[in-house]
Order: structure tokens, then sequence, then C-alpha cells
């Protein structure tokens, strides 16, 4: 399971004053140490505080690849942003986070991921919003698999994401989202692969981490391969240890906690 | 109809490993080992990394009710270690020698950590080929002796062991301290070979300083299990688990003189033992095997042939 920590995004106050500021120790504090935590992805996102995101977002990838390997999530609502992080990214295959499955702009995105090589995170809504249940997140799955292999996207590339709501609001939408990611396996051989933003399910709720570290073993059974996570939760990364083994992702040993724990950064 | 071969492609590589360092004035050979993105010989998928090394045992003791074959060729030499891995370097082509310290044994000879140091010492100055030190098999006894091992050729990269699970904590900060490797052992179980090497990870130990040691079974006495785990291990390695892409050495010459079919059969033509040995390897050869230690120096003749015309050139027999 891939696991790509959500903390370097500008939603957080002290990331949001470390871009103002153009500090980078807080952000690259944040990056060590989210991939000694066990990382395997950082989530890279300037807030929507910023004035031109296409000029900070190149600064970010930059900050972050001096003091790390870890490969890196480029998330932005516009393009231009995406682009220019894109552009500064030296290291590691990236994935682009996201694209609604709009045609117009699934095209664009596909092709922008194509040429620069690097992943896609493809949300299952469009512009008239959330899906009500998993059929309607199957037919928008659908639609963006059918659109990738007309441009020639490699489907394994692409991450579908279900859209993952709170579950105190809107309750009857988490085991919907359970039985897309099993679906979403039967669209294609090989199959595009899931992810969902995971600390979404417990916003605003009380017990958050029980709320996430819950759903994320669920959704692992039902075939999750990636979360945008908060894993600062130690819990929470043991938990994913423990599902990969239960799962035979991963050979069984006695020491299964420590070979996902003391990640090294470069 | 144009005909594509279907190309296995794998994300991960075995760590390569360096064993061996010249110092200066005796001109010290060093091997390089693993380094594939394959599986064995398969090198139309892709890179398959260094061929297999074979090496030669030599014991620091007179082996006791040994089978005639290897008494014949050894008898002159085997009070003699030295002179025994000379031969092994020097008349049969040994790539590398793996000195068995079985006199270190508290319940044999109690060999001293000191002598056995000297020992390991003369045979990397004598040889001038890469080394491979094994202990008694007593704990307690093997991590001094070891410890002494790794002192006295501090700096020459020589390859270690074996640790296990129970008993690796001294004997790796040993080698790694003086720049050795070690062997990282399991007793033919995918688990256990994992959780040691993550243990090797935990203390700091790289992955270019382990070559795992799954336990040979010789041919009729769980050749099988062995070749399972092997594979079970190196294709998990090439899919992604990172603890286990190291190399692995097994022990072929010594598992395969033990079954009583390698002391019997014809004692005329082809010694039984020696086909005994050389099927025990070629197997393992193709189940992931990157160092192969050898007894007899027909087997090792053979092997190292079968391993030439695996990798696309002629075999002399």
């Amino acid at each position: 399971m891939i696991l790509i920590g959500e903390r370097i995004n500008g939603l957080f106050r002290d990331v949001a004053e470390a871009i103002q500021a153009k500090n980078p120790e807080p952000i690259q504090r944040l990056a060590v140490t989210q991939t000694e935590a066990g990382a395997t992805y950082l989530d890279i996102n300037t807030g929507p505080a910023v004035a031109d995101p296409a000029t900070v977002m190149p600064w970010l990838v930059k900050t972050v690849e001096e003091v790390v390997d870890t490969p890196l999530c480029i998330d932005a609502a516009k393009l231009p942003a995406i682009e220019a992080g894109l552009k500064a990214v030296t290291k590691s295959r990236p994935i682009i986070n996201s694209t609604i499955a709009e045609r117009e702009q699934l095209e664009k995105y596909l092709t922008m991921a194509r040429d620069y090589g690097a992943y896609l995170i493809a949300l299952t809504m469009n512009r008239r919003g959330v899906s009500r249940d998993a059929a309607d997140r199957l037919a928008m799955a659908m639609e963006i698999v059918v659109t990738a292999d007309e441009l020639g996207f490699s489907v394994s590339d692409l991450f579908i994401d279900p859209l993952v709501l709170p579950v105190n609001v809107g309750q009857e939408h988490a085991v919907e989202v359970l039985e897309t990611i099993r679906q979403i396996k039967t669209l294609a051989d090989p199959p595009p692969r899931t992810v969902v933003g995971l600390s979404n399910v417990s916003q605003g709720c009380p017990h958050r981490l029980l709320l996430n570290r819950t759903f994320v073993s669920m959704a692992m059974g039902s075939g999750l391969d990636a979360a945008i996570a908060d894993v600062f939760d130690t819990q929470l990364v043991e938990t994913v240890a423990a599902g990969r083994v239960l799962l035979n992702k991963e050979i069984y040993s006695d020491a299964f906690l420590q070979s996902v724990k003391k990640r090294s950064p470069k | 109809m144009s005909f594509e071969l279907h190309r296995e492609k794998f994300p991960c590589r075995i760590s390569e490993v360096e064993i061996g360092a010249g110092v200066a004035g005796n001109g010290q050979r060093f091997l390089q080992v693993g380094g594939a993105s394959t599986l064995p010989f398969l090198s139309f998928d892709g890179p398959s990394g260094h061929l297999p090394v074979i090496g030669m045992e030599v014991w620091d003791v007179v082996p006791e009710l040994w089978p005639a074959p290897l008494e014949n060729i050894f008898g002159p030499v085997a009070g003699d270690p030295v002179e025994w891995a000379r031969h092994c370097a020097q008349e049969w082509g040994a790539e590398f020698i793996c000195l068995r310290l079985r006199g270190a044994d508290p319940e044999l000879n109690d060999a001293s950590p000191e002598a056995c140091a000297t020992l390991a010492r003369d045979v990397l100055d004598a040889t001038g080929v890469p080394l491979v030190v094994l202990g008694c098999g007593n704990d307690a006894k093997d991590n001094v002796v070891l410890q002494k091992v790794s002192e006295t050729c501090a700096g020459r990269r020589c390859l270690i062991g074996p640790v296990t699970s129970d008993n690796y904590r001294t004997i790796a900060a040993a080698a790694m301290v003086n720049g050795h490797l070690v062997i990282a052992q399991s007793p033919v179980d995918v688990n256990m070979q994992k959780q040691i090497c993550v243990l090797l990870n935990d203390l700091g130990v790289p992955q270019t300083q382990i070559v795992m040691d799954p336990t040979t079974g010789g041919l009729g006495y769980g050749l099988e299990y062995t070749y399972s785990v092997m594979e079970r291990v190196r294709l998990a390695a090439l899919q992604g688990e990172s603890s286990l892409a190291l190399p692995m050495i097994v022990f072929c010459g010594f598992e395969a003189w033990r079954a009583k079919e390698a002391k019997t059969g014809p004692t005329d033509g082809v010694v039984q033992g020696v086909a005994w040995e050389a099927l025990t390897a070629g197997t393992l050869l193709q189940a992931g095997a990157d160092m192969v230690v050898m007894l007899h120096p027909e087997a090792t003749r053979v092997v190292r042939e079968h391993v030439k015309a695996l990798a696309g050139g002629e075999m002399t027999l």
C-alpha cells in the first residue's frame, strides 16, 4: 500500500506561514519526518491562500527534494500550478493530484501526465458534483479508464479516487466507496489503481484517528492501493503494515513492524 | 506474422555486493555478486547481474570419516588448511575459499580465537582470492572467534557468519566495524529469512554487506525445500520486497557429501558423490544461488562449465 503523507499542504497553518515567509525549514522538517514515519510519497499543496501557486509550487518541490528522495504527489486545483511543479521535479516519477471526470479536463490532464511520465489521480466526480452511490462512481471511473486508453495513457498508471465523505455528513457514502474500490478492479486488465483521501472520512468528527484506522483496513480489504493520510499516526501506519501482511502482499516476519518504520529520507 | 517475445519485467534489482579487497602488494582479487533484475540465466528478460561464482570449502581440521573420493584427493593436504586452500585456488580454480572453522568447537579442538584468526589471515595471504569464514556452530564460541577473525582480517572484505535471528549482534557489529560482509542464515524458511535481514537492516548493516544463506538441503535431503524457499525469496525480492533483495550463498559440497548415496555407488568411472554434488549445485543455480560452495574439484569443474554453458558459452565435459 502506498501511503501519501498529507502534511505539506497550505491548509495547515505552519505550512502556510512557511510559504508566506519563503522559509524552507518547516517544510523540509515535514518532508523528513513524514518519510521516516512511513510515507512512500509526499503530497505537496500550496493551499488556497497563495497569490500565484505556479511560482510557489516549484519552490516547494525544490525545497522538499533537497532533503528527501521520497517521490512527490503534486496537488493543486489548477493545471498551471501542477505543470510548474512537474517541471521542477528532478527525482522520482511524481503523481498528479488531481482531475475530475469531465471529458475536456480529463484529456488535458491525461496528456500532461503522459508527456511528463507522471501517474494521475482522477476523481469520480464531475461538474454536477459527487456521485451518490457506487454505480454512479463506477460509471465515471469507466469514463476515466476509456479516455485514458484512447489517449494511450497506461491504465495501470491511473489512480482512481472514489471520493470519501465525512461520516458525520454522508454516512451512506463509506460503504459505497468500499464497493466502488472492489468494482474498479474489474474495469480493465491490468486494472487502474485506487486511492482515497483517508482523513476526509473523519473530518469534523470526534475519535478521528479511530475512524481513519478502521476505514483504512476496510478499504485495504476491498483492494485499496493508496491513501493520502496522516502518517504521523503511528497506529495507522502499523495498521497498514499489518494489513499488508494479512493480505499476503508482504512476506511475514516477526519484525514486520520494523520493516515499515525507520525509512531513511535519502 | 511477426513473433514478439514476452519479456518478464520486474521492478526491483538484487543488491550488488563486493567480496574481497586488494591490499598493496599481494594483488588480491575481488568478486562482485548479485545485481540481477531477472530470474537466473534469463538474460533475454533483462540484466541478469553477475554470473554465479564457484568457491571451494576448506576445513581447519582433518574431517573424520571422510568418504574415500574426498580422502583420496585431499589426503595429502588435509592436515594443512593453508596448503589445502592454496591448492583449491591455484590448482582447482576456486574463485573464493570458504574456511570452515570446525576446530573452534569446544566439543572438538576448542581452537583459540587467535589461532582461528591467524589461520584465516594466512589463507587470505596464501591464496589471493576472497574468503568466506564460517564459525563452528556454537553461538558463544562463534561470537568470540568471528569477532577476532574480523579484527585480524580488517579491511579485507571477507564474508563472515552465519548469523541468525537468535545470534547476530556481536558478529554483525564486528563485521561492520572492520569492513566485512555477513551471512544471514535462516532454517529453510522464507519468514525467518526476512526476519534476520530486517534485524540486520535495523542494526545498520547496509544492503551491500549482506549475503543470505537459506540453508542448503542436498539432493534427496531437502533440496526441493531449499529450491522453493530460494525461488520464493528471489521472486519476492524482484517484485519489491527490498529486505530480501540480496545475493544468496549455498553450501553444496558439505550437504551433498552427507548423503549416503554420495558415499556409495560404483567405485570406477564417475564417482557418484561428484554427480550428487554437481546436481545439487546445478539445481540451486536455477533457484538463484549467487555463490556456490563446493568440495570435490571435479564437481567444482563441472559446475563451472555448467555456468559457462548457461551463460551462452561452450561446455567442456
